[in-house]
């Protein structure tokens, strides 16, 4: 910046020319975010005050929680709201008249804990989610999560004949899992992923859900004859389409497909399965029964024309329907679909779909008072608890069941029905809590988002993303996973 | 009388100085400490690698395409902000017709409106500003595509923030349009103070208004120029820029990487994949982009100082 202030032989005063040259100084400081970070760290160290004592096991008390040590409760405020965890929380406190609990929710979960795990000082119990979720792995790989299993192997809260474990839907433990045996998330919602379509649109289509994709092709001919478009997603995050791509390449090739491509295996992604399923989804595209301009939509700009029937199908959680609730019409006819395979020759039969958990919980290495972390989702557990959530909240829970005497909202009542249809065939692709970056980014935007955007033939495609792939597992910086 | 005299300056000065090496060079050199590190930003616990990050930087493809987006911003926004603002100010406060009974230089008819006009975008934050024109952007039932149909160019529907080709030049834009009013305010607050019987010279010369501009103007308000393209430089590789890309093309940076800026990539890395000290090491190029890009328009701007 000296260059020329040095020629500067004032008058006096400030000039304005300064003025600028000085708030472009001040700019030119303030550019780089990173100083900020670095904050952070520098108040490290061992940190942390001392552990909470264990207290006296019980059976009332089986994971022997000190009943006078407080408890710290961090949960993420997004579309499940805080009001269930709130109730949960009256639960530990009645159980527990002695502790102080103390209970946040935010939004800002990476900026206000991020602080706290470098000081050491981490809450005893967090709902790790949301836009600002810390990285899973990194956490893991660094040694700042808690072991659950005490909490897998404690009896359950309403039957002490049952470990909690056995009260968990399918995929739940070991998607809490990284390497081996030790349970680091406990995943509290359970999203069903699929097609999701008007039964209302389909009716007046004189149209089923289609098993095969020679029919799906057949109802968006139909579908476009009548002005409506076949398909549309979430074009900007083109992730969404897995929720659909994945369980069919796996109906299509079997579960050992998505396997080999969790596991980064070479050539994972040169299976036929996935070229057909690749093709399959392409000719939707180039058959134009894509809702035109969909690669320019957000979610909720597809969502919302999806709604609007403007598209017959969207891929997607069944979280979309509390989140497009104010723009779905009341006679909608939500329903969920496993997605469409290909014919009768498919490995997996109709009805395999992708189900896992969601709303990651975890107790901090460094937490003071873990056991009590671990009691208070020991309680969110319950039947009671759980009933609670899917009520308020239009979701399931990990806990197997707890939908009896409610009224299921349509989307909800569709995806129990999707699940019980499903059966055994609930596939879990890892690849997306393994390798964010990979999954979001590399796969999503530029191999899917622009092959369904005509950019790319599928072949291009998957060339692109076996290249992304081989990168990943190359990648030394990034901690590598194998289905067990 | 000069007794006491450096005592005083030491006092004026020990605390702004105390103040500004605690918050910004501090930080600085924390910053540079930790791109040598492996720092995740999620445990306190990290150790020192070497030259590793930067080894790493130099062969990650991503790093190099932020890097050569963050340039064509810090090239092109200038460029065109600045050439636009002038323009704009030129023409409301010397460009008008003469008037009869009017003073000798004013601006086009109804300039103190545009003036408003101009500067309006600059009191909305940039977030909004951002979000805004992302549903301007909207292929199916945004603003722009809605106007195209409207006049009958049906076939003309591109994907703006959705296509790898458009999308930088569609964020570019918004920032063009949100910050092209305050250099018209600033020119204009330069262009009155040059003295108005410069003008009536060169009008009693008979100049028009092109050889006005590139005469005495832009001569006369030089200094100012070159400041604001350092300050609107720095902001397109900074601030600016990661909240349109961050807000407008949304997660990765547009489709392809098409967007991806330096500074996103650096909140990127440390808030999504928690590699802080990495993202630490692509502040560090960044800082030095920062410097060499003031450091260039410096010394390619110098020259005469004119008084007047």
């Amino acid at each position: 910046m000296g260059s020329t202030s040095a020629e500067y032989n004032g008058t006096g005063g400030v000039g304005r020319r300064d003025l600028i040259k000085r708030s472009a100084a001040l700019g030119l400081i303030s550019v780089p975010t990173m100083s900020f970070l670095s904050a952070c760290a520098s108040s490290g160290g061992d940190g942390g005050g001392e552990k909470a004592k264990a207290g006296k096991k019980t059976a009332k008390n089986p994971l022997g929680v000190n009943e006078t040590a407080g408890m710290e409760f961090v949960l993420f405020d997004g579309g499940f709201g805080k009001e269930y965890a709130e109730d949960a929380v009256k639960i530990y406190e009645k159980n527990f008249p002695e502790a102080k609990v103390k209970f946040s929710a935010t939004q800002k979960i990476q900026s206000t804990l991020q602080p706290r795990f470098n000081q050491g000082t981490p809450p005893d119990l967090i709902d790790n989610s949301g836009a600002e979720q810390m990285d899973m792995g990194v956490l893991v790989g660094k040694n700042q999560l808690a072991d659950l299993t005490p909490l897998l192997d404690a009896p359950s809260y309403d039957d002490p004949a049952k470990k909690v474990r056995d009260t968990l839907r399918p995929g739940i433990v070991e998607m809490g899992q990284f390497d081996g045996d030790p349970f680091w998330i406990m995943y509290y919602a359970y999203t069903v992923y699929g097609v999701w379509y008007s039964q209302k649109a389909l009716d007046s289509l004189d149209e089923q859900y289609p098993e095969t994709w020679d029919q799906m092709l057949a109802v968006c001919e139909k579908a476009k004859k009548k002005g409506m478009a076949g398909w549309t997603y979430a074009g900007k995050y083109p992730y969404y389409l897995p929720f659909s791509l994945y369980p069919m390449i796996a109906k299509v090739g079997g579960r050992e497909v998505l396997d080999s491509i969790d596991n980064l295996e070479p050539n994972a992604w040169k299976h036929p399965a996935v070229k057909t399923c690749f093709e399959a989804y392409y000719e939707l595209q180039q058959k134009g029964y894509v809702l035109k301009g969909t690669p320019g939509l957000d979610h909720i700009q597809s969502q919302t024309a999806w709604a609007q029937g403007k598209a017959l199908f969207i891929p997607n959680g069944s979280w979309v329907e509390n989140e497009s609730a104010n723009v779905i019409p009341k006679d909608f006819g939500l329903a969920v679909s496993a997605p469409t395979g290909i014919d009768s020759s498919d490995k997996m039969p109709f009805g395999t779909i992708w189900a896992s958990g969601g709303e990651p919980f975890v107790v901090p290495a460094k937490a003071k008072n873990g056991t009590g972390g671990m009691e208070q989702l020991r309680i969110m557990l319950s039947e009671a608890s759980s009933k609670n959530f899917t009520s308020k909240v239009k979701s399931l829970t990990a806990y197997n069941g707890g939908t009896d005497g409610i009224t299921l909202t349509p989307g909800l009542k569709s995806g129990v029905a999707a699940l019980d249809k499903a059966g055994e065939n609930v596939v879990n692709p890892r690849i997306q809590d393994w390798y964010v970056q990979l999954q979001k980014e590399q796969i999503g935007v530029s191999g899917l988002g622009e092959m369904m955007a005509g950019r790319l033939t599928p072949a291009e495609a998957i060339k692109k993303i076996q290249g992304f792939a081989d990168a990943a597992a190359k990648d030394t910086s990034i901690k590598h996973y194998k289905h067990q | 009388m000069q007794h006491g005299k450096y005592r005083f300056i030491v006092g004026f000065l020990a605390l702004p100085l105390g103040l500004y090496a605690l918050f910004v060079v501090w930080p600085f050199i924390q910053s540079i400490y930790y791109s040598f590190t492996d720092w995740t930003g999620l445990s306190p616990e990290f150790k020192m690698v070497g030259l590793d990050n930067y080894r790493r930087m130099l062969d990650d493809e991503i790093f190099w395409k932020s890097l050569q987006h963050s340039l064509i911003f810090a090239v092109v926004l200038p460029l065109v902000t600045i050439s636009l603002a002038l323009f704009f100010a030129f023409m409301i406060n010397v460009g008008g017709r003469r008037r009869r009974g009017g003073p000798v230089i004013s601006g086009v008819r109804g300039s103190s409106f545009y003036k408003i006009v101009y500067f309006f975008p600059q009191v909305l934050s940039i977030a909004i500003v951002a979000l805004l024109f992302a549903f301007a952007y909207n292929p199916d039932s945004g603003a722009i595509n809605s106007i195209l149909r409207g006049v009958g160019l049906d076939s003309v529907q591109p994907l703006w923030l959705g296509d790898p080709d458009l999308a930088l030049w569609a964020v570019m834009a918004v920032l063009v349009w949100s910050t092209v009013g305050f250099f018209v305010v600033l020119f204009s607050a330069g262009m009155a103070s040059i003295p108005a019987d410069l003008y009536e010279a060169a009008l009693l010369d008979g100049a028009n208004r092109s050889t006005t501009f590139f005469r005495i103007t832009l001569p006369l308000l030089w200094d100012t120029v070159q400041s604001g393209w350092v300050y609107m430089g720095i902001l397109a590789l900074g601030a600016e820029s990661f909240a349109v890309v961050q807000i407008m093309t949304t997660g990765p940076g547009g489709p392809d990487y098409s967007t991806t800026v330096m500074v996103l990539y650096v909140y990127q890395k440390a808030f999504r994949d928690g590699q802080a000290a990495y993202a630490t090491t692509i502040g560090v190029a960044l800082l030095v982009v920062t410097l060499a890009f003031a450091a260039l328009v410096m010394r390619l701007g110098r020259r005469e100082r004119l008084e007047f």
